[in-house]
């Protein structure tokens, strides 16, 4: 085939998933032309599993993303079918957003907002060669023998490459959903010296509503109390009416059948080799993992409005087809159940990520970023996330200005990309809640707290945005201090009100503030005897009250965040060779050498990397500013 | 892991153990000054100017009453041993007032000082000329080596054994908490408070068992407590000198303070040794060295090893007696020096106090024979045949400093439980706990959550 230049681009974007789509809008929106390949353009923004967005620590990241500009958060607002606040009984750091897509409106919306952005190129075609010269990527090259030319390339190539798709027997070359599978790119990255890892994952089979009786299982609503993801939109203007999800359960007769056939699954023969990520295992995995239980929770979700496709959570299996459909069978309400789409396990080409520099680019192709499910990830959020850091570091890049990272203190999204390029990941990284050391810092509702200043500063967030969000951080510091300077006296109403919730009396005056951070009371209790109360917006006042409640707590918190900052405050420098310095042992050695850390911190968080080492570091560290002082 | 702290507040008894009649504890890092204030009784030490002493007392903040009358020395930076502000309090001698004092730095939220860390903090603070950078690295992978030969490690074994059961426990909990709070709808049982409680309890009265144990007796900072004997002019100081420039030590001793003796930190082949310089050693050949037979005594109780010297060319003289007297029934080594000149003793004398293996002839003067006696310190301590003294139990500061910050963090949960908190909270103090012990097994923390999470629960959609 006769190669021809294309065009000439500032940023190629490989993949147009939830990562690729928000790398090509960063890009574009801050000014560079940015051309972004998508195998099939109906499949930009596709949700390949299930249909949510959100949930535990993934709705952390959704408003993070929203808070620095990007636009998972506005698409999902605009799509959802159901919304839910989950974990509210549990403390404010692990409150978790979580909201029920339509598939294909979210998709479609997305699409047409990408459309809309004057320098981004939409172009369906499967990239098979990176073009790289000295070290440097140059562009890429098309299936047509089309030449991209660009100064950085965003490879956000999800679960395509090399993809295959397998159920009993039946192992299909393509990617997710039936899509082409993307078979040239791996090799073209390995010739580039980039290691590759095999990874796998699965989802359930869809069946048709018409065939599913809802009656023996128990509806699952969305909350009353509407919560946008994005923080431009206030709960009225989205508010809609919600379709319920349905809860059912496996049994003994489901279990025997899985037992029965377990030989004919490819990944218990051994067909597969991809590892799987151990929180979304097969109903397979879970019934031999976890022999004692007796049934397991199947949740049926409803795929979009205009479509009988439902998703059941809980099923994914690699099981031979006609064994899938006789288990679902089994379960309540499904038992005359019609598949639309069989369940299967899908393995696929990803990177090892600790190639990666904290900014997302290689460390050995300069202006080439990774993002999303290709850097060993799953989930949509995790994707977006990184889509979202890759896009904004190759403007950086291309720039020449310092990239733009997130840290442990600042982000979910720091956290989820340090984890992955400092200590790597042998199956699919999923973010969870307990990754977050500083998670109290990290509230959902407090992300554009963290962030909206360095979205603008970037400039994905507009002047009237981060206006608006300065004029609400002004009311917030006016309301806490009017709480902490309110005094309630002992009157005999004030007795009350403590008497009727369970509250000791007071013998004396005291501030409002010492009242509130009572367990048992709250602000909204304390509008009883709050009488000056000022008329507020919900998000003022409940983020005042919270920073008031939970004082001491997060004063803790930030004590510890002090003590982390200092040590990435010191910088290593990127051209040590770790072999020269004495005193480190040999493992240690070998680690730092490979990740090369950024500072004193990140080198502590490497696996190999003790103490003693980092005491050895600092002293290192210490003799170089001496030698460069002398 | 934990990473390494550079300015929190640390504090030590820095003077030798029991010796002299002052003992003083030194507190260094920012705001240690402020610290020292509020449990000192006397003048506003806030408002004192740099190097000035104060006479008042210090005071438990809990009871107010008064641990011992002092001299508080307010020391600001840049102008210090670590060009941190630097607090020395001089206690009465003895262990008792200066561990005392110690202890509630401790619990008013300092830090127990890792061997070397105040010299440590000094380099990494352009206190210290640059050569001495490779002497600190040497203490550092000293510990290192000792960590996993020595017999102290026995000791550290089995409290690394406890430990690890406390955590198994502690992580139980965690891990059905984090996984309802990451998988909400799934049906876990939740913990309730109730069954926290309990847990909970019962790990802290084990927590205060192992710090218990840990601080048997007093705490000091590592190394083997070493006295070198001998009557004047036997060679002790040619003897510690030749050690020195050998090992290249770092000397601890601090100009303007008050101290009577001084100690030195020695790495003999990942053995760190500890040298108690009885007064005098050091003194140029001029001065008479005066150590008294009772002062020779009380020394030797409290070392884990003695060498002492005898003079072959003088023969075995009646102080010699005396002092191998002394070192009868202790670990000891007799050091038979200047064999260079002739030979005036009888060893058999010697070989009914020592082991023949035990005594080692050397010549301070040029050298011969110091090699023997390092690698026969070294045999002596791997061999485990060095008993720590009773009450110098040597615990890995590390250790003890986790075990202290795990037992607050278990005492938070229970005040977080207590005060109907939620979940989330309980969940933070018990990972802080949970991290503390991992400190001590040096085990990594988030992938045995995620580990015990999903081979607990069935999880996953």
């Amino acid at each position: 085939m006769t190669a021809y230049v294309a065009d000439e681009v500032d940023v190629i974007v490989v993949g147009a998933g939830h990562a690729g789509c928000e790398a090509a809008m960063a890009t574009a929106r801050l000014g560079l032309k940015t051309i972004v390949f998508a195998i099939n353009l109906d499949s930009i923004a596709m949700m390949p599993c299930n249909p949510s967005i959100g949930g535990s620590s993934k709705g952390h990241l959704v408003r993070e993303i929203d808070a620095l500009g990007g636009e998972m958060g506005k698409n999902i607002d605009k799509t959802y079918i159901q919304t839910k606040m989950l974990n509210t009984g549990k403390g404010p750091a692990v409150y978790s957003l979580r909201a029920q897509a339509d598939k294909n409106r979210y998709k479609d919306t997305m699409k047409q907002t990408m459309e809309q952005i004057p320098n981004l190129i939409i172009r369906q075609g499967e990239v098979t060669k990176l073009i790289t010269e000295n070290g440097i990527v140059g562009g890429v090259e098309t299936s047509s023998g089309a030449m991209y030319k660009a100064k950085s390339v965003i490879i956000a190539a999800g679960t395509y490459l090399k993809a295959r798709c397998l159920y009993g027997e039946t192992i299909i070359q393509s990617g997710p959903n039936g899509l082409q599978a993307a078979t040239e790119l791996t090799q073209s990255l390995i010739d580039n010296g980039i290691k590759i890892y095999r990874f796998k994952t699965g989802t359930p089979a869809r069946i048709d509503s018409k065939t599913v009786d809802f009656s023996k299982m128990v509806p699952q609503y969305g909350d009353e109390e509407i919560v946008p993801f994005s923080f431009e939109n206030k709960s009225e203007d989205i508010a809609r009416e919600q379709v319920p999800c349905y809860l059912t359960y496996t049994n003994e007769k489901t279990h025997e059948i899985i037992k029965a056939n377990l030989h004919r699954s490819p990944l218990y023969a051994g067909v597969i080799e991809g590892t799987g990520p151990r929180y979304c295992p097969s109903i397979e995995d879970k019934v031999v993992r976890f022999a004692d239980k007796l049934k397991h929770q199947i949740f049926i979700e409803p795929e979009g409005e205009n479509t009988n496709e439902l998703y059941v959570q809980g099923m994914s299996s690699s099981l031979p087809e006609e064994v899938q459909v006789a288990l679902y069978r089994t379960v309540p309400g499904l038992e005359n159940c019609q598949f639309m789409r069989t369940a299967y396990a899908i393995e696929y080409d990803c990177i090892d990520a600790t190639q990666l520099k904290l900014s997302l680019e290689f460390k050995a192709v300069k202006g080439l970023f990774g993002a999303g499910q290709f850097n060993g990830t799953s989930g949509y959020e995790e994707a977006a996330a990184q889509g979202l850091i890759a896009g904004i570091n190759a403007v950086m890049y291309i720039k020449g200005e310092e990239p733009v990272i997130l840290d442990r203190a600042d982000a979910y999204i720091g956290v989820l990309i340090d984890d992955i390029v400092t200590k790597g990941s042998k199956e699919p990284y999923r973010m969870m809640t307990s990754r977050a050391e500083y998670r109290l810092l990290l509230r959902q509702d407090n992300a554009d707290q963290r962030l909206t200043a360095i979205g603008h500063k970037i400039g994905l967030i507009s002047d009237e945005r981060y206006e608006k969000f300065v004029e609400k951080e002004r009311l917030v510091e006016e309301e806490k201090a009017r709480i902490n300077n309110t005094i309630v006296a002992p009157k005999p109403e004030v007795q009350e009100f403590l008497s009727d919730n369970g509250s000791t009396l007071l013998k004396s005056g005291v501030k409002l503030c010492d009242l509130l951070k009572r367990p048992e009371l709250s602000y909204t209790k304390l509008a009883a005897i709050d009488t000056n109360r000022p008329q507020l917006e919900r998000e003022v006042w409940e983020q005042a009250a919270l920073q008031i409640k939970y004082e001491g707590y997060i004063k803790q918190q930030s004590n510890q965040v002090e003590q982390f900052k200092k040590l990435e405050k010191r910088l290593l420098p990127e051209n040590i060779d770790y072999s020269d310095v004495r005193g480190l042992r040999l493992e240690a050695i070998q680690k730092l050498n490979n990740i090369k850390p950024l500072s004193i911190g990140h080198a502590s968080r490497i696996a190999g990397v003790s103490p003693a080492d980092i005491s050895v570091l600092l002293i290192h560290l210490e003799q170089i500013k001496g030698r460069n002082n002398g | 892991m934990k990473a390494t702290s550079l300015d929190d507040i640390i504090v030590a008894i820095s003077t030798p153990a029991g010796s002299g009649g002052i003992s003083i504890v030194r507190i260094s890092g920012e705001g240690c000054i402020h610290l020292a204030n509020t449990l000192f009784s006397g003048a506003d030490l806030n408002k004192k100017e740099s190097h000035t002493i104060s006479f008042g007392y210090i005071k438990n903040p809990i009871n107010n009453t008064v641990i011992d009358e002092v001299l508080v020395s307010v020391m600001r930076a840049p102008k210090t041993y670590t060009r941190d502000d630097v607090v020395e309090i001089n206690c009465h001698g003895g262990t008792q007032a200066s561990q005392k004092v110690l202890e509630i730095f401790l619990n008013e939220g300092a830090r127990l000082a890792e061997p070397g860390e105040f010299t440590k903090r000094a380099f990494l603070n352009g206190r210290i000329d640059l050569t001495q950078a490779e002497a600190v690295i040497d203490i550092i992978n000293a510990k290192t080596d000792l960590g996993r030969q020595s017999a102290v490690n026995q000791l550290e074994g089995s409290i690394a054994k406890t430990v690890g059961q406390l955590r198994d426990t502690l992580l139980t909990s965690i891990a059905t908490i984090e996984a309802s709070i990451d998988y909400p709808e799934h049906d876990i049982e939740e913990e309730t408070y109730g069954i926290l409680r309990t847990r909970i309890t019962e790990i802290l009265e084990k927590t205060q068992k192992l710090i218990e144990s840990a601080d048997k007796g007093k705490i000091i900072r590592e190394g083997i407590s070493t006295v070198i004997l001998g009557k004047p002019n036997v060679g002790k100081s040619s003897l510690l000198n030749y050690l020195l420039d050998e090992e290249r030590a770092i000397v601890t001793d601090i100009p303007g303070t008050t101290r009577d003796t001084v100690e030195e930190l020695i790495n003999i082949g990942g053995v760190p040794v500890k040298i108690v310089d009885t007064a005098g050693i050091r003194d140029t050949q001029d001065k008479v060295e005066k150590i008294g037979v009772e002062k020779s005594k009380e020394y030797a109780n409290k070392a884990d090893l003695i060498l002492m010297m005898v003079d072959t060319s003088r023969g075995i003289t009646v102080e010699d007696r005396q002092i191998l007297d002394i070192i009868r029934d202790k670990k000891a080594i007799v050091i038979l020096n200047k064999i260079d000149l002739p030979n005036k003793i009888d060893i058999n004398e010697i070989c009914d106090i020592v082991s023949k293996e035990n005594i080692i002839s050397v010549s301070a003067k040029d050298g011969t024979g110091i090699d023997e006696l390092t690698s026969r310190i070294k045999d002596l301590f791997f061999g485990g045949e060095i008993e720590l003294n009773n009450d110098t139990v040597i615990s890995n500061v590390r250790h003890r400093n986790s075990l202290f910050e795990a037992k607050n963090s278990l005492l938070k949960a229970l005040d977080t439980i207590n005060m109907g908190m939620p979940i989330d909270f309980v969940s933070m103090d018990l990972t802080q706990g949970y991290n503390h012990f991992g400190e001590i097994t040096g085990d990594s923390v988030d992938d045995e959550l995620l580990d015990r999470i999903f081979s607990q629960f069935c999880l996953g959609k």
